[in-house]
């Protein structure tokens, strides 16, 4: 089993990192002919960035949309990101220059608790697809199991922090073993194999689902454009080369 | 034509309960095939045209990222749901912006992305089949492009750029709307959304130098095609004869003329709006553009002002650098191009214009943020300045004003629901259902506020509200220009109203 486990991780990190950098290509590559930020907008690059990072950071345009999905979107978020880095201790070694960022009081307990926040902002979010009608209608299957792949997470992973308790150092022996091609064997615990198959699974899929918003808020025209097509000429390659002709005139 | 129901005009602007398929029938007339060709489509739909349609769908995400990103970002989270004006006055589901977008976007899962292949289903991807397609054409055509749902979506997703690239599809496959495209084929044979010809319009505005003159006194003039003149002012065709908008005409002419500007208009550039955007076409909508550029060149000016026009302005302000610049044979000095309200306000700021306020009194006035100027554009050098420019204008000339909710203004302002190419009869459905929303908001500073007029800064505003705002119990009249604001209050040198004022004697008799 913790061979096949082993594996899979690989696989699946893989798949993750091959195919989203792939997507992110070509996100990079695709070029913005037009001037098309949603105006009020930021009219230089250091405004851009702030713009982004509230944005990214406080879902500035989901706040002033809707609360409710603001609070319960930003819980799952936050809880996601802490919990992420809480993980990292499995990961990274004591000797490594990041262990006192990671080893830390706050992110270790903060994100022990963070799992709460994740699973209950996931719960908000599932009633709200199942409860108010507008997003019933927008919902597809996939969006259902989605949200339950992750509640799923959070909720094994919360077990084994508070009630089933596995063996934490045989866990990190067994990852530091899998980055390090010398296979050991996973605790034995029901949580942890589903726990990380469902990881695996959120891991295959990132790539080619709406999980591909994380990476696409970066390049959203409307979001990450300085407003200044009077002052700045923009022009796309193709533009520049099939509808520019007037130029040499 | 009038065989719906005018939706009940509430309080507030509610959220309506779903009612599937309830604007299904709506759909605009197809182009014809002269239509369709002038702007080189296909005069009917095309044998093959899902191929067509797919592989057309393929070349725009390779050079749109705004495409390609939206697409894939969408979470269905559902923020969007409710901020569409054609949702909240039609309840129709497939009317909220995200429902919108899904009709191309489970297209486009279904043939470009390995979940829709292989899982269909699950991701709710579909094959393009002929009830999509109409799909597609009724309801991109219930979408005014106004960006409001872009404001609200955490990662900015602008059902209008999707709107834009289904009709862009629609066109290459042979299925056009007659409205957008005839018009299209009209600014590029005659000049003008209009067809108004060069004739026509040199009487319409030597009409206007006579109803100026006998109304003040002054000799204003209404230049058109003067070479050598300083600049060049490019309005929608509206101004030259629809009401309120050639007030507001008279508006921009008086203070060109207070203010000693060497200005004209142009025949072959007697059209601000371009419709190009609205079929997606940045062929079309460049090659619109461009008989801008060529007037300016030919007439030699120095400066290029644009009057009252919304999608206009966003494309003059945002595209047109891009479309046809650079224009490094203007005057470097000034924006390029330039707002009248710039213009205007400029000029006020200076104390270049003397100003009574009394003759507004009359009026206690709103304002109404057009979608294409408030979310795709700016004015002055700052953000949000098109926010304050129209408004600084109004106070400036006028003495009561009152905003309407901020709910429904600024970014988050409400379309008049006749943007987007659908100012047309025979959408008259989806225009009237449209502007309940901002009916709504006029209606509560109207009874608590005493509100009696409504200004707006886009011909198709203007046009609309007229229209469809006496369904809801408004009359046409209580929509203005904002110059023909301007407009009233002005005292020129020399006129009957400075005479007025200044109790000195004035040769002419009084009306
Ligand atoms: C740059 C990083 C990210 C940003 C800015 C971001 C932002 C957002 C926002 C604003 C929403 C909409 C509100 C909501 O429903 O929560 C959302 C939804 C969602 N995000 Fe993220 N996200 C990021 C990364 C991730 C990652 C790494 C995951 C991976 C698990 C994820 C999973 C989800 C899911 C599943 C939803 C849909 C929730 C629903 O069904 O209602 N996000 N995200
Ligand atoms: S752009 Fe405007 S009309 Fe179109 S879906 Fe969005 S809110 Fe509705
Ligand atoms: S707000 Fe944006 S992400 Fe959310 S459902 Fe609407 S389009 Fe999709």
């Amino acid at each position: 089993m913790s061979g096949f486990i082993a594996a899979l991780l690989w696989v699946s990190l893989l798949v993750f990192v091959g195919f989203t950098g792939a997507k992110i290509r070509q996100y990079w590559k695709t070029p913005a002919p037009l001037k098309i930020p949603t105006t009020p907008a930021p009219v230089t690059q250091t405004g851009v960035v702030f713009r982004m990072a509230r944005e990214v950071v406080l879902f500035e345009s989901l706040f002033k949309s809707n609360k409710w999905i603001w609070v319960f979107g930003w819980m799952f978020h936050l809880g996601l990101l802490l919990a992420f880095f809480r993980h990292l201790r499995y990961v990274v070694s004591p000797e490594n220059f990041m262990w006192p960022v990671i080893s830390n009081v706050i992110v270790q307990s903060f994100g022990q608790y963070a799992g709460f926040a994740m699973v209950i902002g996931l719960l908000g979010l599932l009633a709200r697809r199942f409860l108010v009608e507008r997003i019933r209608y927008i919902s597809s299957p996939s969006d259902y199991l989605m949200l339950v792949m992750l509640i799923v997470i959070g909720v094994s992973g919360l077990m084994m922090s508070f009630v089933t308790h596995i063996d934490v150092v045989q866990l990190k022996m067994f990852v530091m073993g899998l980055f390090g091609f010398d296979f050991q064997s996973l605790p034995e615990s029901i949580a942890l194999i589903v726990h990380l198959l469902l990881v695996v699974v959120l891991m295959l899929i990132f790539p080619f689902s709406k999980l591909l918003h994380a990476p696409g808020v970066f390049f959203s025209p409307t979001r990450n454009q300085v407003d200044n097509p009077r002052e700045k000429r923009h022009l796309a390659p193709w533009a520049a080369e099939k509808y520019n002709d007037h130029v040499d005139k | 034509m009038a065989d719906f129901e005018t939706p009940e005009i509430k309080e507030f602007i509610g959220i309506p309960a779903l009612q599937e398929g309830s604007m299904a029938h709506s759909s605009p007339f197809i182009a014809k095939e002269n239509h369709q060709e002038a702007l080189g489509y296909p005069g009917e739909l095309v044998e093959n045209w899902q191929q067509v349609a797919l592989d057309k769908m393929d070349d725009l995400r390779t050079r749109y990222r705004s495409f390609q990103v939206f697409l894939d970002s969408c979470v269905k989270c559902g923020a969007c749901t409710d901020k569409c004006h054609y949702f909240l006055g039609t309840s129709d589901p497939k009317n909220m912006p995200v429902a919108r977008q899904d009709l191309l976007r489970k297209v486009y899962r279904r043939y470009f992305t390995f979940a829709g292949k292989y899982f269909p289903k699950l991701v709710g991807a579909e094959d393009l089949t002929e009830e999509v397609l109409d799909d597609w054409y009724s309801y991109f055509h219930q979408c005014s492009q106004c960006r409001r749902c872009s404001v609200f979506c955490p990662y900015g997703i602008d059902t209008a750029e999707i709107s834009m690239a289904a009709r862009e599809i629609m066109d290459v496959v042979g299925k056009g709307q007659k409205y957008c495209n005839e018009i299209i084929g009209k600014v590029f044979t005659i000049g003008n959304n209009l067809g108004l010809p060069g004739k026509a319009l040199a009487n319409v505005l030597e009409g206007l130098e006579e109803d100026v003159e006998d109304d003040t006194g002054v000799a204003v003039k209404f230049p058109l095609d003067v070479k050598g003149a300083d600049i060049l002012l490019v309005t929608p065709s509206a101004d030259f004869f629809a009401e309120p908008h050639i007030d507001g005409l008279i508006g921009y002419a008086k203070v060109f003329h207070e203010t000693g500007a060497s200005w004209t208009l142009s025949t072959t550039a007697s059209e601000a709006g371009n419709f190009g955007m609205f079929i997606g076409s940045y062929e079309n909508m460049r090659r619109v553009s461009m008989r801008i550029r060529d007037a300016a060149k030919e007439l030699g000016v120095k400066r290029i002002i644009f009057g009252e026009c919304g999608h206009a302005w966003r494309i003059a302000y945002s595209f047109l650098n891009t479309l046809c610049g650079p224009f490094d044979f203007l005057d470097q000095r000034y924006p390029i191009p330039q707002h009248i309200l710039e213009y205007t306000w400029g000029e006020l700021e200076k104390g270049s214009l003397r100003i009574n306020k009394e003759e507004n009194d009359h009026m206690t006035l709103t304002f109404h943020d057009s979608c294409n100027v408030a979310r795709g554009s700016r004015m002055g050098d700052y953000p949000g300045g098109q926010f304050d420019y129209p408004r600084n204008v109004i106070k400036a000339v006028c003495n009561n004003y009152v905003d309407m909710d901020p709910k429904t203004t600024k970014e988050a302002t409400f379309c008049c629901g006749g943007g987007g190419g659908l100012l047309t009869d025979d959408l008259m459905e989806i225009r009237v259902k449209g502007v309940l929303p901002r009916a709504t908001a006029l209606k509560s500073v109207v009874e608590n506020e005493g509100v009696t007029h409504m200004a707006a800064i886009c011909a198709i505003c203007k046009s609309q509200f007229t229209k469809t705002l006496p369904y809801y119990g408004f009359t046409m009249d209580q929509i203005v220009s904002v110059h023909q604001l301007v407009s009233e209050a002005l005292v020129m040198k020399g006129s009957e109203q400075e005479a007025d004022l200044d109790g000195t004697d004035s040769d002419d008799t009084e009306e």
